[in-house]
């Protein structure tokens, strides 16, 4: 079966700059995709040919293997970054209409709403203006709008961005609750934590151009670094004696006789060999390797690419 | 398509269940109507009744003033200080005091005292009363005969008469004020539409709503919906407020109409009596200014039933249409463009200077109704609607209506699909004050 959403090579000029150049992707079923990059890197404008807001100049989409087209709107749901709603309209009428936009019937659309305000606790809103919410209230409404017609592909652009962390909490858990489901979340982001807790794969995107992409947990262990933070007891020289050649010492914490030592192995040592040549001098009490965050990840990418080009961040979209 | 019919629907029924909107519709024609009382009851003459004493002491009023329906004569030759003192007791409203020169001629001079100003229509009266018999004693008094004078002192009146093609002879002078008229409402509702497109537009861009929406329909749709939407809101007002103004005109004119038809009938009595009495005594009458000002009513009230209102009323409808189409769809644009009502002058001003020019054209119409300015102004779509409506109580030939028409109606597309270029770009830019360079550059994205 083909997966959910594949883009091949979109390009998308605008006048005065490139925001997509040649990028490819794959969305499998059932995940949740962390589309990541600096401001202005063109995920905003990758994520709006996927909602068909605009096209691409060159490059194709396929959703679940046929070329993208109007029909596919309605098993898409897009929370976008800049979001909001009618501010003087009734909140049930405006959801209302918003599903009935997204091809919903309009009977159909009542039934899933009641049973959305019931879960998320707002039974006595519908009736309210949205002015008189508050905007945390106002995000529950958007992200319910967005979700009801049980999308297959649910697109969220920052969607922490504003939340309070027990919105937030309640955001992610309905998140998961939906891919358990079947859906697939694409989720567009700077915050890295977030990306580490939810995101099964990810792409990076920098300048335009994607950098990077594929499983998050491999992409770590490929930014390994040999690193390793070990905690022991016993004499400092003798630990860094043992290890001669085979390893340099970034960094040492100690407190009283405990010490705390970050490690980078060298010339081929491997993690034992370098257990083995230290135990004799000291004791042990913790030993773990260093993978790098997402966090470090994206900005030793994002600085690399931007130093290849020789410029820096200076897109003011 | 059953989702612009969605957008349609949300639009009329945000603006319908608006109060101030709702107020407004219902409002405007009581206002209209009240404007319309006042001007008309402010130009009616006063008919409060006056009692007027008069004292003449040249005894050459006493059979020769006559008073009207409102204005009541007494005259007395009593002591002119006497009747003064007696005055503010009396039962007259005013005293009228005509003196004899010491020399024992008539000086042309009155003097009217009075309690409660009477207006100045009974002053006017009096007035030319005094200078006409003035005026006859004066020829009498050299041996001139008042007739022979009249004779020869007669208005020349110019009459324009239109005569079309096929050899119809039209009457179309008096109605150039209700051209303007047309031209003015026009453009007052293109505008007034145009702009709530306007507003509609940005709020929803502001509110950041628009890009939920265009993820779900497409901004072409979005835009035509509330433009369409808002023209049917346009409607159903317009419908409301004409029936609510006729209703009050019928029930009004009851009470003011009746005025009109008394001085109608007068007016033919007179002018029976015109035609029977023959040339001289008839064109003592018709010079009379009275009879002048009333002739020209008329004339202007028979032209005005000449007019073909119901074609008038149709073309009105497709101009308007078609105009506020040409514009709402301009003023979307830049409804996209801009993030504040204060950021859209730049851009507000080239989209009201075509309709402002339009309007000076609607009253260049009523001093050369047909000149080149005029006819082209009514073929260009930025100005016909109002241009052409105004040319409409002039009949122009049937064959411009059309063709204006149809320019206009072309043009509205293209504006439209320009419009929807800037728009759907227009929208999803926030936070970048725009100008006509970035705009332009919008029409060639993808």
């Amino acid at each position: 079966m083909p997966p959910i959403l594949q883009i091949n090579n979109v390009t998308k000029t605008y006048s005065s700059h490139t925001a997509l150049n040649d990028v490819s992707l794959t969305v499998n079923d059932q995940a949740v995709f962390g589309l990541l990059g600096p401001n202005g890197a063109g995920k905003t404008s990758l994520i709006r040919i996927i909602n068909q807001i605009t096209g691409p100049d060159k490059g194709e989409i396929l959703f679940k293997g046929e070329k993208l087209n109007p029909k596919h709107i309605e098993h898409i749901g897009y929370l976008p970054e800049e979001r909001g709603l009618y501010k003087k309209m009734p909140v049930g009428e405006q959801a209302l209409y918003l599903a009935q936009l997204k091809g919903l019937k309009k009977a159909e659309a009542k039934k899933r709403l009641a049973y959305w305000f019931e879960k998320f606790e707002m039974q006595g809103w519908w009736k309210k203006r949205v002015d008189e919410l508050s905007k945390g209230m106002q995000q529950k409404v958007q992200f319910i709008v967005t979700i009801l017609h049980e999308p297959e592909l649910l697109i969220l652009d920052e969607p922490f961005s504003g939340f309070d962390p027990i919105n937030a909490q309640l955001i992610k858990n309905e998140i998961l609750e939906l891919r358990k489901k079947g859906a697939t979340i694409i989720f567009s982001t700077h915050n890295m934590g977030s990306v580490e807790e939810l995101c099964d794969n990810i792409a990076l995107l920098n300048k335009s151009q994607k950098i990077l992409d594929g499983p998050v947990k491999e992409i770590r262990k490929t930014f390994r670094t040999n690193t390793y933070k070990v905690m022991f007891k016993g004499n400092i020289l003798g630990f860094t004696n043992a290890l001669w050649t085979g390893a340099e010492i970034l960094n040492k914490h100690s407190d009283d006789d405990v010490h705390s030592v970050t490690v980078k192995l060298l010339n081929g040592v491997t993690s034992s060999q370098m257990l083995q040549a230290v135990l004799p001098s000291c004791e042990i009490i913790s030993f773990a390797e260093i993978v790098p965050s997402m966090n470090d990840i994206f900005i030793s990418k994002v600085s690399e690419g931007n130093e290849a080009l020789g410029t820096k961040s200076n897109y003011t979209e | 398509m059953s989702k612009i019919g969605l957008i349609i629907g949300r639009e009329i029924k945000s603006k319908l269940t608006n109060k101030t909107f709702i107020i407004m519709t219902f409002l405007t024609p009581l206002i209209f109507i009240g404007a319309m009382c006042l001007i008309f009851w402010t130009s009616m003459p006063e008919k409060i009744e006056q009692r007027l004493l008069v004292i003449d002491k040249t005894g050459l009023f006493q059979n020769t003033l006559k008073g009207n329906d409102f204005i009541s004569l007494t005259f007395s030759n009593e002591d002119i200080v006497k009747a003064q003192e007696e005055f503010p007791a009396s039962d007259y409203t005013s005293i009228m005091l005509i003196e004899k020169g010491s020399d024992g001629n008539i000086i042309p001079m009155a003097r009217i005292l009075y309690k409660k100003h009477p207006g100045l229509a009974f002053q006017t009266y009096i007035r030319q009363e005094l200078e006409n018999i003035f005026y006859e004693y004066k020829l009498k008094a050299n041996n001139i005969d008042p007739a022979i004078i009249t004779n020869a002192r007669q208005g020349f009146s110019v009459r324009m008469d239109k005569v079309d093609e096929n050899g119809t002879v039209n009457h179309a002078e008096g109605v150039q004020l209700f051209s303007f008229a047309m031209g003015l409402i026009m453009m007052l509702f293109i505008l007034m539409y145009g702009m709530m497109v306007f507003r509609s537009v940005m709020e929803e861009k502001t509110n950041r709503i628009v890009e939920v929406i265009v993820s779900s329909v497409r901004p072409f749709e979005l835009m035509i919906g509330k433009i369409l939407g808002i023209a049917i809101v346009g409607i159903i007002q317009f419908a409301t407020t004409a029936i609510i103004t006729t209703t009050l005109s019928v029930v009004l004119s009851g009470i003011f109409l009746k005025d009109i038809n008394n001085l109608k009938e007068k007016f033919d009595d007179q002018n029976a009596v015109v035609n029977k009495l023959g040339t001289n005594a008839g064109a003592a009458l018709h010079s009379t200014s009275e009879f002048k000002n009333n002739q020209k009513m008329f004339d202007t009230i028979n032209q005005l039933q000449k007019i073909n209102f119901v074609k008038v009323s149709i073309f009105f409808v497709l101009f308007f249409i078609g105009g506020y189409l040409f514009y709402s769809s301009l003023l979307a644009a830049i409804g996209s463009a801009v993030d504040s009502e204060s950021d859209s002058q730049q851009f507000m001003f080239p989209v009201i200077l075509p309709l402002m020019i339009g309007y000076f054209l609607a009253i260049k119409m009523m001093i050369s109704p047909e000149s080149n300015a005029v006819v082209i102004g009514s073929f260009i779509p930025f100005t016909s609607p109002i241009v052409m409506m105004a040319r409409m109580p002039q009949d122009p030939p049937m064959w411009q209506i059309l063709t204006s028409l149809a320019i206009l109606y072309v043009s509205f597309i293209l504006t439209t699909w320009l419009a929807a270029k800037i728009y759907r770009t227009g929208i999803l830019m926030y936070g970048k004050k725009t100008s006509w360079r970035e705009i332009g550059k919008w029409l060639f994205y993808k």
